[in-house]
């Protein structure tokens, strides 16, 4: 059996599943919840000055039948006094001492506020601080949020603030809403963070009422721009990951990975490509805790598969696989494959093809079922095909090379090879 | 007990009647069925139905929320597609073609889908189709069946004003007299025929028959065209003794009653004998068994294998509890006091090919005889070859011959439906009569 237990800055979880700070970690009961249904620890939803929250909040994306591919939130930080927040956290931390406790912070934007904040949180016994730089709404009209992510300087300078009297480890957790994770995660280990966790939510609309012509979430009439989140989103995480995973300044600090997680195989994705854990909310508000069984049973068994050990075996495993497309071979050549037995002659690669790429697959009209066939000469290895078609392996991509030898596109052009006459 | 009505109460009767195929009960439903769909390009569901509906494009437009879209797609195609997505033997045609099968997974259920969208304009009068103004041409439609509305529904788009004659008091043809009441109700068929008509530029003048009430020649002289959608009729006899005995019916009379009064005033016998394994024999089955009969029988000549009806509508009757007689041919009806009392049949065996492709029944010699009280006779249907013949129209006994832009031999008189191919399902018909306003429409230059 695996061993799933994570090590994350010192911070021990019996796995490497948190709760995002979210509404699932606003307090006491959820957390017991949580804890009871076996995650392995919970970054405690953001405390800060307290506010006041809108009904409604909430708003999905659906798509062909599937309730919230993406989903979306205007809610802000916690709006629970301080003082029963920091109780209930010392709670916690009494029935549950081997799970993670880390307290989400987002405090008014000076440098006092934050000392206070930080000072109260590690009094509560508490694993770690998590700086609060991502939120989209709400909080950075008010000039915290996304506000001090989206400025390196100043979120350099706010790391600085925590630094000077944290004693426990502090994550500091990045905005999407950038071009670019990277210079804010140098500027926050530059301030001299310990650790970073990503993404926050990405800005969003997910839709409008066609009746009443309100944008989604509906709050009397008007809308906001909500946090997206939900299986949407974990495309853009992972290359936001991978990016600071990739950069030579940030190699040695831990992420936490965070972006629409919904099965054990999206948490193996994050920690392949540089997550030493990963954080979840939206597939458990949809779903409820209990999604932590197969998050944890679904990694152990892959694990022991592929004969991990422990899940530092693989965390990054995957970074260098992703390069510069210059660097890509040339040479390396696929072309699709229909298995005839396989086939159900559903057409849906041919008019994909057809209609929107290459025209490489061959229609013999039958009734009522026609057959499809690869004209290898003109596939060009785009995957379309073996994307839309409904049957597991009927499609196959085989490797054809146009060349032996490795050629990227840096020496192609210099050896000045023919480029497509048609 | 001998042949009498009322066996069930009313009640029972109402619960074994109610629809077969239930709709679904909510939107939910039928946006999870339709999202199943993987919209197959050149669909195989559309090329298998005769009327080709685009399917998964009207089960896309339920996915999408596009209702009206999704009902408009349905009966541009086939005027008649709510009433196709009750009676159609959707297991041979759109459903038994549907990919899903080719992955040993339950079809789309495409008649189901095709009944949400198509019930909801019928019912809620959408209107889906503008006519073009009128272009003072005329048309005259003899039979007010599948055929012959779907071939007035379309030449009134056109502009086209169409009479339309039909022998009986109502429209539908054998959707309204000829199908088993679980599948389709009075009520709907009515509203649909309605529905039809609603476009405008359609006269129906019910009571009137061909040969009695109305000649080809006048409607040949007073219209600049003639569909003829007189569909078949005649159920075919048995020739064997005893076929005069009380107590004989033919299925296409018996369901004309079941269609046309309360079921409780429909009398069936203890022990009923069903000649015949088409969907008719099916039909009359079933019903007898539904309104009370203790012992159904359905009597065939060939196996289980050559059976003409589908797997679907014979698992409805041995679910019904009817029994069933492979390699048996009706040889003597034996009476007592004029009412039937016994069924003398031949024993069968199967011999060489005929000319249907199906091996042939051969007599083995030996007979049985069982007790009965009724024989329902359901050998399939001749069509009106006397009452064709004296129209002067080409015929194939009794079946009018019709050229590819479905043109009979007289100049300006049209043909389609049964009347032309001997008796196919409504959804046939339908495609015919879509034929023929075709042929009609290029006949009058419009």
């Amino acid at each position: 059996m695996a061993n799933l237990q994570s090590n994350f800055l010192g911070i021990k979880s019996p796995n490497p599943f948190w709760l995002a700070s979210a509404p699932p970690t606003d307090k006491k009961i959820n957390v017991i919840r949580a804890f009871e249904a076996g995650w392995g620890g919970v970054v405690w939803k953001t405390l800060g000055s307290q506010v006041k929250n809108v009904s409604s909040r909430y708003s999905a994306l659906n798509y062909n039948g599937r309730k919230a591919v993406g989903f979306n939130n205007i809610e802000l930080i916690s709006d629970r006094p301080l003082e029963v927040n920091l109780k209930e956290i010392r709670e916690v931390l009494k029935l549950f001492p081997d799970r993670a406790m880390i307290i989400s912070l987002m405090a008014d934007n000076d440098r006092k506020s934050w000392h206070e904040m930080v000072k109260k949180s590690q009094d509560t016994g508490a694993h770690g601080l998590e700086l609060n730089f991502g939120c989209p709404h709400g909080m950075v009209e008010r000039g915290m949020g996304a506000a001090v992510g989206q400025d390196p300087d100043i979120a350099k300078m706010v790391v600085e603030w925590v630094m000077e009297v944290a004693t426990i480890p502090v994550i500091t957790k990045l905005t999407p809403n950038v071009h670019s994770a990277v210079p804010g995660g140098l500027a926050a280990i530059e301030g001299g963070t310990n650790g970073l966790s990503l993404i926050n939510t990405i800005q969003s609309v997910t839709g409008i009422d066609l009746d009443t012509l309100v944008p989604n979430p509906n709050v009397g009439g008007q809308s906001v721009f909500g946090g997206y989140c939900g299986p949407a989103v974990k495309p853009i995480a992972l290359k936001m990951l991978t990016t600071l995973a990739q950069e030579e300044r940030i190699r040695n600090i831990p992420i936490s990975g965070i972006g629409g997680i919904t099965t054990w195989k999206d948490a193996v994705e994050f920690m392949l490509l540089g997550a030493s854990n990963v954080q979840v909310c939206t597939a458990a508000m949809i779903s409820g805790f209990k999604i932590i069984t197969d998050l944890c049973d679904g990694m152990s068994n892959w694990m022991d598969e592929k004969g991990y050990k422990s899940i530092d075996d693989f965390v990054g495993l995957s970074v260098p696989k992703i390069t510069r497309w210059e660097e890509l071979d040339i040479n390396f050549h696929i072309v699709a494959k229909i298995d005839q037995d396989k086939c159900i002659h559903c057409g849906l690669c041919y008019i994909s093809c057809e209609d929107t790429s290459h025209q490489s697959i061959d229609i013999e009209r039958g009734n009522p079922y026609n057959t499809y066939t690869i004209k290898e000469e003109e596939c060009v290895g785009c995957n379309l095909c073996k994307i839309v078609c409904p049957v597991n392996d009927c499609i196959t991509m085989v490797e054809q090379r146009k060349g032996d030898e490795y050629l990227n596109w840096i020496e192609y052009e210099k050896r000045g090879l023919p480029l497509n006459d048609h | 007990m001998p042949i009498q009505n009322n066996r069930l109460s009313t009640e029972d009767l109402a619960l074994k009647f109610a629809d077969v195929h239930p709709p679904f009960e909510h939107a939910e439903g039928a946006a999870i069925e339709a999202d199943r769909c993987i919209n197959c390009y050149d669909a195989p569901c559309t090329k298998s139905c005769p009327t080709s509906i685009d399917v998964p494009l009207f089960i896309k437009q339920i996915s999408s929320g596009n209702i009206k879209g999704s009902a408009k797609t349905i009966l541009s195609s086939n005027i008649m597609g709510g009433g196709c997505s009750k009676v159609c033997p959707v297991e041979k045609l759109c459903e038994g073609a549907c990919v899903y099968n080719l992955l040993g997974e339950e079809p789309i259920s495409i008649a189901k889908l095709q009944r949400y969208s198509a019930e909801k304009a019928i019912k809620g009068k959408w209107e889906l189709f503008e006519r073009k103004p009128s272009n003072g041409k005329k048309v005259a439609v003899i039979g007010a069946g599948p055929a012959g509305l779907a071939c007035a529904h379309a030449l009134s788009l056109q502009g086209v004003e169409v009479t339309v004659f039909e022998k009986e008091e109502k429209g539908g043809g054998l959707m309204t007299y000829g199908v088993a009441a679980y599948k389709v109700t009075p009520e709907f068929c009515k509203e649909e025929v309605d529905f039809i008509l609603s476009i405008g530029g359609i006269d129906v003048q019910y009571k009137k028959e061909l040969g009695k009430d109305i000649t080809l020649a006048e409607l040949q002289q007073k219209y600049d065209a003639v569909f003829l959608g007189i569909g078949v009729g005649i159920a075919r006899s048995l020739d064997i003794p005893g076929e005069e005995l009380d107590g004989v019916v033919d299925a296409i009379s018996f369901i004309y009653e079941l269609r046309t009064n309360d079921f409780s005033k429909i009398a069936v016998g203890d022990n009923v004998a069903v000649i015949g394994m088409g969907m008719t024999a099916i039909d009359a089955a079933t019903q007898s068994k539904r309104l009370g009969a203790k012992d159904v029988t359905l009597i065939y000549r060939r196996t289980e294998n050559e059976k003409p009806c589908t797997e679907v509508e014979l698992d409805l009757a041995k679910l019904d509890g009817c029994s069933f007689i492979w390699l048996a041919s009706p040889k003597e009806i034996i009476g007592e006091n004029g009412k039937v009392k016994k069924l003398v049949c031949n024993k069968m065996k199967l011999g060489e090919p005929d000319t249907s492709g199906r091996r042939a029944p051969v007599d083995t010699g030996e007979t049985f005889t069982m007790d009965v009280d009724m024989v329902i006779k359901a050998a399939g249907q001749i069509p009106f070859e006397e009452l064709i013949n004296k129209s002067s129209v080409q015929n194939k006994s009794g079946k009018i011959s019709i050229n590819n832009k479905t043109e009979t031999n007289l100049k300006g008189v049209f043909a389609g439906g049964d009347s032309v191919n001997g008796g196919k399902e409504v959804v046939d018909a339908v495609q015919a009569g879509k034929d023929g306003a075709k042929g009609i429409l290029q006949y009058l230059g419009v």
